[in-house]
């Protein structure tokens, strides 16, 4: 018996989860402002973020939101297509919700000592949420409160560390840039109203055709914009390395996976749904994937180029994580080949791989910082002497990122690589090709370090924090183990892709 | 389940070894690797399958199991595993090789041992799945993860160039799979075949050959284009010049277990896919096009290896050149396309595993002792280590091919096979170039043996070198009794081997 049989907006249930937490850890911490119970709050985050998890899963599972053709439970809509739960909305708050408990828990040890600490957790739940509602929203007015929502508490997570300076530099870097590309996506907003006069998805696709075909494209472009700001892609990159370095590292892999992600679902849906590809080339005369198609490489060749010229591990995960921006982007570039539903389906794979190890490597570094190692690769040499299962845990997050079998990066690669061809883009796939092997470069030279080389000097015993190792080693696990579970994954994902792109 | 049963337990040790405490792990990581080694001698035993895994020739498939794993779009790929009279010997060879090798370990590995037995029995498992893995996808998985852990063995516990052969171990063999991957997937989406299924492809590809057109080129063309670029993949592992040189770096600064397993198991993978892959999945046709630059190749590889060896004045690196040598001799017999020249070329994979394992284990053995591998420091060793020396000179006369040992009849039957072969011109001149590669062997080995182990005894150390322990000399005289035991009953594994040739040379497909 599912919720959602008795009323509709139960299908948004895991974002009532994740709000409900970040209430409760308000209430937790205004009962007592002046005590700080560190398992308390970040018990109750994990708690409440699992349970999203769960429930998230048990009605991707269960079929909710699949099209009633199929003999699914139909599509639901709240306030009049406002808000849809469906397939891929619910595959999205399975990766957000994951990320979220791994962060939720690895902080548990990063943010020992640090003040704010009611704060930091339930800003970041609230975080999750808009990402969450990212998900659902089919409307280019949801969309942007839920991207709001998203980005106002990240802005303050990024500089909760308020003794570090680099942390505060980071926070004001990341809120200029997030200020000023929420302004240019709202003015697309507004431009998109102006042609079509709608803003829910469906009805601007239905009104394209009125639409005054300039102001439509400008508007598309800005709203372009807004969506490369949020994924970290060409060319609004440059905020993520400065972001992610001086944020804590467990925000840090919390922007880079779970807000990543939360992007690119708002660009698939808006851009397959509002703009269908065949009208909107005829109103507004270019082809959108071809724009797409030229992010896609632009974007992964200077997200691993970059990449391979950092010292910092921090920054290097940043930029791979814009290259990995562009290999996601392929699942915009390949639509109108005829093979949509697999292309797209690819790219929510490797999303979904990608919360797993990106979050994992993120984590690690906050482990390095915890251990206080230092930061660049020299600083990371010989670790694994003395910490060799977090170290080998990295291992598998450094391969699976760069694609080499037998974790769980090869396979999404391998079908991101195979959609291309498919889709008849051997550019897109040649590139794919290149820069993995350009980037298997930098991350075996972490792992070269890790292992090979000898530490600069003596170095004492290695503490085990709890939550990071459990964190660290979950998302290991979880990246081997998606390989023999690729199945059920793969068929999720294209279905979920298909419902949008059909 | 036997073949999931053999992979789980390599893997589970893994993970259990390498948490485990370093003083117990290496003899918990050989208690626990004498389960697999155990359980595919209980397959061998037990083998029931006949005719070969991939061809459609009415054959059985033995310890086969199949699941579907994952669809997308039109294609499926699955867990697909099973073993065939080719497989099942290198199937025994890893188990046994593994084993001994952890045994050898004991002595020389002595930092972070967890860690490197962990990796030894994950390096297994991985071998294992290579052996049995009946499905592209799954096969590609194995043969790309063996490269991890071995990268890793060569970094951390090799001599004193560890880094730079490690990562030329790496980048070739990773470069040259790349190769060879790409060109087997574009096969593929050029075959009327909707699963990655080697069976499947296999007779796709043999009855009516690539269908569609990728980047203009189709039918025999295509064919020959993936041909031509998977051999030059495998060719890259296998070694064969001028393809060799990471695997000299590489054995050289490898510590002695893994260069035993280098040796004795992943040149062999290179073979072995060449003969499933090159030598099954294709026509006659296309074979016959390629057959004498290969053996012209091949029998490069045997005199230049051979006469490199020579040249050498590092008795590791001799024998590790002669690897090169040897694995020409493989490949000779896999282009000869004759019962004898396929069958011998499979034997000599055995054979060559466990030779070259002894060699390089009393090789380790002598290092332990005298820190030394240098030829021109050694000298009469063998009033010192008399056990250790004895089993040197008996691998080295197995490697020259003295009869009743395995070295003889593999040799034997890739000669015989090549010279009379009917489908590679020229055979007889080109097999006679080759089999001139057994006089160089002969002279460089006896040169090495003269100055190491005979003569005064002349090496200056500050301590008495002893007799080495009996855990080091033990594998080796494990591996010398296969060796004769094979050398004078051959058929022992060669029946089920040609069991599974014969439908390879039958199969000639015409399209």
């Amino acid at each position: 018996m599912l919720p959602i049989e008795f009323a509709g907006w139960a299908g948004l249930a895991p974002v009532y989860v994740l709000v409900a937490t970040a209430l409760v850890l308000f209430a937790v911490d205004s009962i007592d402002p002046r005590k700080t119970n560190r398992t308390l709050l970040a018990g109750t985050a994990t708690a409440g973020s699992l349970v999203a998890l769960a429930v998230a899963v048990w009605f991707l599972l269960a079929g909710v939101g699949t099209p009633q053709v199929d003999g699914g439970f139909g599509v639901i809509e709240l306030h009049e297509g406002q808000l849809v739960v469906d397939q891929l909305a619910l595959f999205f708050m399975v990766v957000i919700a994951t990320v979220t408990s791994l962060v939720s828990v690895a902080s548990y040890d990063y943010m020992e000592g640090h003040t704010y600490q009611a704060e930091y957790y339930s800003l970041t739940l609230l975080a999750a949420t808009g990402m969450a509602t990212m998900a659902a929203s089919n409307s280019l007015v949801t969309i942007f409160i839920a991207l709001e929502l998203t980005s106002l508490p990240s802005y303050a997570l990024v500089a909760i560390l308020k003794d570090n300076r680099g942390s505060i530099e980071a926070g004001l870097k990341y809120f200029l840039i997030g200020a000023l590309s929420s302004a240019i996506f709202v003015y697309g907003i507004s431009l998109v109203y102006g042609a079509t006069g709608f803003l829910q998805l469906e009805a601007i696709a239905n009104n394209l055709e009125s639409g005054y075909g300039p102001l439509l494209g400008l508007g598309i472009l800005m709203l372009l914009g807004g969506f490369a700001f949020k994924t970290a892609s060409v060319p609004v990159h440059f905020w993520a390395p400065e972001a992610y370095e001086g944020a804590p590292a467990p925000i840090a892999a919390f922007l880079s996976s779970a807000s990543k992600a939360a992007g690119f679902v708002i660009a698939f849906r808006v851009f397959t749904t509002a703009f269908p590809l065949e009208t909107t080339t005829a109103v507004i005369g270019i082809d959108w994937s071809v724009l797409f198609t030229v992010l896609a490489i632009a974007t992964m060749t200077i997200g691993n180029f970059a990449a391979a010229t950092q010292e910092n591990v921090k920054r290097m995960l940043a930029y791979s994580s814009v290259g990995h921006a562009g290999y996601a982007l392929i699942g915009l570039a390949g639509l109108g080949a005829g093979v949509n539903d697999v292309v797209m389906g690819a790219a929510l794979m490797h999303l979904f791989v990608y919360g797993f190890m990106n979050t994992g490597a993120f984590l690690f570094v906050g482990l390095a910082e915890y251990w206080g190692v230092g930061r660049t690769f020299e600083d990371y040499n010989g670790l694994s002497a003395k910490a060799p299962v977090a170290c080998a845990a990295m291992t598998v997050f450094m391969f699976s990122l760069a694609g080499i079998p037998p974790f769980g990066g090869f396979f999404s690669k391998y079908f991101l690589f195979t959609a291309s061809i498919d889709a008849g883009m051997f550019a897109v796939a040649a590139a794919l090709v290149i820069n993995s092997a350009l980037s298997l470069y930098y991350y075996s030279r972490l792992i070269k370090a890790l292992w090979i080389e000898e530490p600069i000097g003596e170095r004492d015993a290695l503490s085990q924090p709890l939550g990071l190792y459990a964190a660290i080693v979950f998302a290991a696990v979880m990246t081997v183990v998606v390989l023999p579970g690729f199945g059920p994954v793969a068929d999720v994902a294209v279905d979920a892709a298909a419902a949008i792109v059909a | 389940m036997m073949i999931e049963l053999l992979i789980g337990v390599a893997l589970l040790g893994a993970l259990v070894t390498f948490v485990a405490p370093n003083r117990i792990a290496g003899k918990l990581a050989f208690a626990i690797s004498l389960v697999p080694a155990a359980l595919s001698v209980y397959m061998f035993t037990a083998f029931d399958g006949s005719g070969n895994a991939l061809l459609a020739d009415g054959g059985v498939i033995a310890f086969e199991s199949s699941t579907e794993w994952i669809r997308l779009g039109e294609y499926t790929i699955s867990w697909f595993v099973g073993l065939d009279g080719i497989s099942l010997p290198l199937v025994v060879l890893t188990t046994v090789l593994i084993t001994l090798a952890i045994v050898s370990s004991w002595t020389p590995i002595d930092d972070r041992e967890s860690q490197f037995y962990g990796l030894l029995l994950f390096i297994e498992a991985n071998l294992i799945g290579v052996f049995t893995a009946l499905d592209f996808f799954l096969w590609f998985i194995f043969w790309e993860a063996v490269l991890i852990p071995m990268y890793l063995l060569i970094g951390i516990w090799g001599g004193p160039r560890r880094k730079y052969a490690a990562i030329k171990f790496f980048v070739y063999t990773n470069v040259a799979s790349l190769v060879m991957f790409g060109a087997f997937v574009t096969l593929v989406f050029s075959l009327d075949v909707t699963t990655f299924a080697l069976p499947a492809i296999t007779t796709a590809m043999l009855e009516t050959g690539p269908q569609a057109e990728i980047f203009g080129l189709g039918g025999t063309s295509l064919a020959s284009a993936v041909f031509l670029a998977m051999f030059l993949g495998f060719a890259v592992k296998v070694p064969i010049v001028p393809f060799h040189t990471w695997l000299p770096d590489a054995h050289v600064e490898a510590p002695t277990p893994a260069s035993v397993l280098l040796a004795g198991v992943l040149l062999k993978m290179g073979t072995y896919a060449l003969l499933r892959f090159n030598f099954t999945m294709f026509p006659e046709e296309v074979i016959s096009a390629f057959a004498v630059p290969i053996a012209a190749i091949a029998a490069i590889s045997v005199i230049y290896g051979a006469l490199l060896a020579l040249a050498q004045t590092d008795l590791k690196r001799v024998v590790a050149y002669s690897s090169v040598s040897s694995m020409g001799y493989v490949i000779l017999g896999l282009v000869a396309f004759t019962q004898f020249g396929v069958g011998g070329a499979t034997f000599q994979m055995v054979s060559h595993g466990l030779v070259s394992g002894l060699m390089f284990m009393a090789v380790g053995v002598i290092y332990n002792a005298t820190h030394t591998r240098m030829l021109t420091d050694m000298s009469g060793l063998a009033d010192k280590m008399p056990l250790a020396v004895g089993v040197l000179i008996a691998g080295s006369f197995a490697y020259m091919g003295l009869p009743l040992m395995s070295g003889f009849a593999a040799e034997y039957f890739i000669f015989f096979g090549s010279f009379g072969s009917e489908f590679l011109e020229y055979a007889p001149l080109i097999t006679a170039v080759a089999m001139f590669g057994i006089v160089i062997v002969a002279g460089y080995l006896l040169f090495a043996l003269q100055r190491a182990v005979f003569g005064p005894y002349l090496l200056e150390t500050d301590y008495e070198i002893g007799r080495a322990p009996l855990h080091d000399i033990a594998p080796m005289f494990v591996l010398l009794a296969i060796i004769i035991a094979l050398g004078v009953a051959p058929e022992l594994i060669f029946d089920m081997i040609t069991d599974a040739v014969d439908p390879i040379l039958e199969n000639g497909g015409e399209w």
